[in-house]
């Protein structure tokens, strides 16, 4: 069983890295991950995302793909990009404490 | 006379088409498949053109040759699906009632949906090979390119065939080898994953083969546009790939046909029941193949593991009885290695590829996840038994389940 250390404690992650349980995510959990993920502090537009994607996940059990993220979330590809390098919906998700998307296979 | 409508008659539908056919009274049942190209492509065979392998009359041939005679076949655009009035509208006005329909549209490449991919150099040096057209085109470059960057990009997941890329990645490797130009050919395969493959097991397997041979690799790069004026590709994060000859694979997308009955997701892929290949949100309707949002492989291979698992299932919708088939998102691919080599994957939607052996009565065993000629002659193989089995609905002797037989476990 994998972890990771947030905060000072160990908390369980499955094989792509993600929270294995939803309920050791919260707003202080997401800012230790997300400087993990290299991104220093998560503004309003990182909130935008990283809320849009939990209530999809909520919804409909899988987080959305980066397309569905553009047309749906009100932030536009280029921006996506720019707050969440590299891949916007597995960073998102992983800071948003939800599995990996299963579009982005 | 109760009516079944199949749309599409690809490798899906002329499949489905012909195993219904098969069992369903002709005085009590009508069934119509619709379509609106008169050619069936072989689309595996599509990889092998740009290389010179095959040539264009190897993957075609005409779709009524794979219809059985009594059914009503109708070749026009598709306009939309109303399901609530169990219709489908077709371009030229015509109506078609249904009681049970099966959607088999399949997927295409998208190339405007990226900025610049179909600009000044479209088919130019940039080319796709998904197309009869674009791997025609491809073929007719390579006979005089003297070598350069070749960029192989993959702009966004899913596509069609994942392997494909890959496979044409290798088969560049062998083919500039052979035309004496390898030196002066710089093959780069730019991947919007974060590894080779969608699969690890298989992806570390497949890094070590683009290390051996020399194939430069670029992964999570999702590819934002494309530079006509500099010959270059640009990601989302503003990197930049400079290419000589792009060898793109567009954005793949279901048939418009599904955007505009309102029925799918933002690449009019259509919502299914990954287990029983039931549309999520109709009763009546089925779906299969690369038409599908299902988390499996866009692949031949695939739909013919579905047919068996959506036939049995429809046909226990019919005569009143509980579904019980389960399509287990089994996939079995041939992967072309170059060199007259090649590897065979198989696996599902739990299983990842494994070691092993797979065995076939006949012919078989073949090595799983390792490079051998026997493979090779697979994948040829393949295309006869493409024409003369899997279209005609007749028995391949390939479970439709997954199987651990042969493999080995870590």
């Amino acid at each position: 069983m994998s972890t990771i250390e947030l905060a000072g404690k160990q908390i369980e992650v499955d094989s792509d890295g993600n929270l294995k349980n939803l309920n050791d995510w919260n707003e202080e959990t997401a800012s230790e991950i997300a400087k993990l993920e290299g991104i220093e502090k998560l503004t309003d537009r990182h909130w935008l995302v990283i809320n849009f994607m939990r209530k999809e996940f909520m919804e409909k059990g899988d987080g959305p793909t980066v397309r569905r993220l553009t047309k749906e979330s009100g932030v536009g590809t280029k921006e996506l990009y720019a707050l969440f390098p590299k891949g916007p919906a597995k960073k998102a998700a992983r800071i948003g404490g939800i599995p990996k998307p299963k579009g982005c296979i | 006379m109760k009516k079944l409508v199949i749309l599409g008659a690809g490798t899906a539908g002329t499949t489905m088409l012909n195993k219904f056919h098969k069992v369903m009274d002709p005085m009590d049942w009508e069934i119509t498949i619709v379509d609106h190209n008169e050619t069936h492509f072989y689309q595996p065979g599509f990889l092998f053109i740009p290389f010179g392998v095959y040539k264009e009359e190897d993957v075609i041939k005409p779709k009524r040759d794979f219809f059985p005679k009594s059914v009503n076949v109708i070749m026009e655009i598709i306009d939309k699906i109303v399901p609530p009035e169990n219709k489908v509208y077709l371009k030229d006005g015509t109506e078609l009632v249904y009681d049970y329909l099966i959607i088999a549209t399949g997927s295409d490449i998208a190339p405007e949906e990226t900025e610049g991919l179909k600009g000044e150099l479209w088919q130019k040096c940039i080319f796709d090979f998904y197309t009869i057209e674009g791997a025609m085109k491809l073929a007719e470059f390579f006979k005089t390119w003297e070598g350069g960057k070749l960029v192989i990009n993959i702009t966004e997941m899913p596509i069609k065939c994942p392997v494909a890329p890959l496979e044409f990645a290798f088969l560049s490797d062998w083919f500039f080898t052979e035309k004496g130009i390898r030196d002066k050919t710089e093959i780069h395969f730019v991947t919007p994953l974060s590894s080779a493959f969608t699969k690890e097991k298989c992806a570390e397997v497949m890094s070590d083969y683009l290390v051996e041979k020399n194939i430069k690799t670029t992964v999570d790069f999702s590819t934002g546009r494309v530079d006509n004026e500099n010959k270059k590709i640009i990601s989302w994060d503003e990197i930049e790939i400079p290419f000589d000859c792009l060898v793109t694979i567009p954005t793949n997308k279901g048939n418009e046909c599904i955007a505009r009955s309102g029925m799918g997701d933002e690449l009019n892929f259509v919502p299914t029941d990954k287990y029983t290949l039931r549309s999520k949100n109709y009763e009546n309707i089925f779906v299969i193949g690369d038409a599908t949002d299902l988390p499996s492989s866009k692949a031949g291979s695939v739909v013919h593991f579905q047919s068996e698992v959506l036939f049995e299932n429809l046909m226990s919708v019919i005569e009143g009885r509980e579904m019980k088939a389960k399509f287990d998102g089994h996939a079995n691919c041939f992967i072309e290695s170059g060199f007259g080599k090649a590897l065979l994957i198989d696996f599902n939607y739990e299983t990842e590829p494994l070691k092993g052996h797979y065995p076939l009565p006949l012919i078989g065993p073949f090595s799983l996840l390792q490079e051998t000629r026997m493979n090779h002659f697979g994948k040829l193989m393949f295309k006869w038994t493409y024409w003369n089995l899997l279209l005609k609905g007749k028995d391949i002797p390939v479970s439709n389940e997954m199987s651990m037989k042969g493999k080995i476990k870590d």
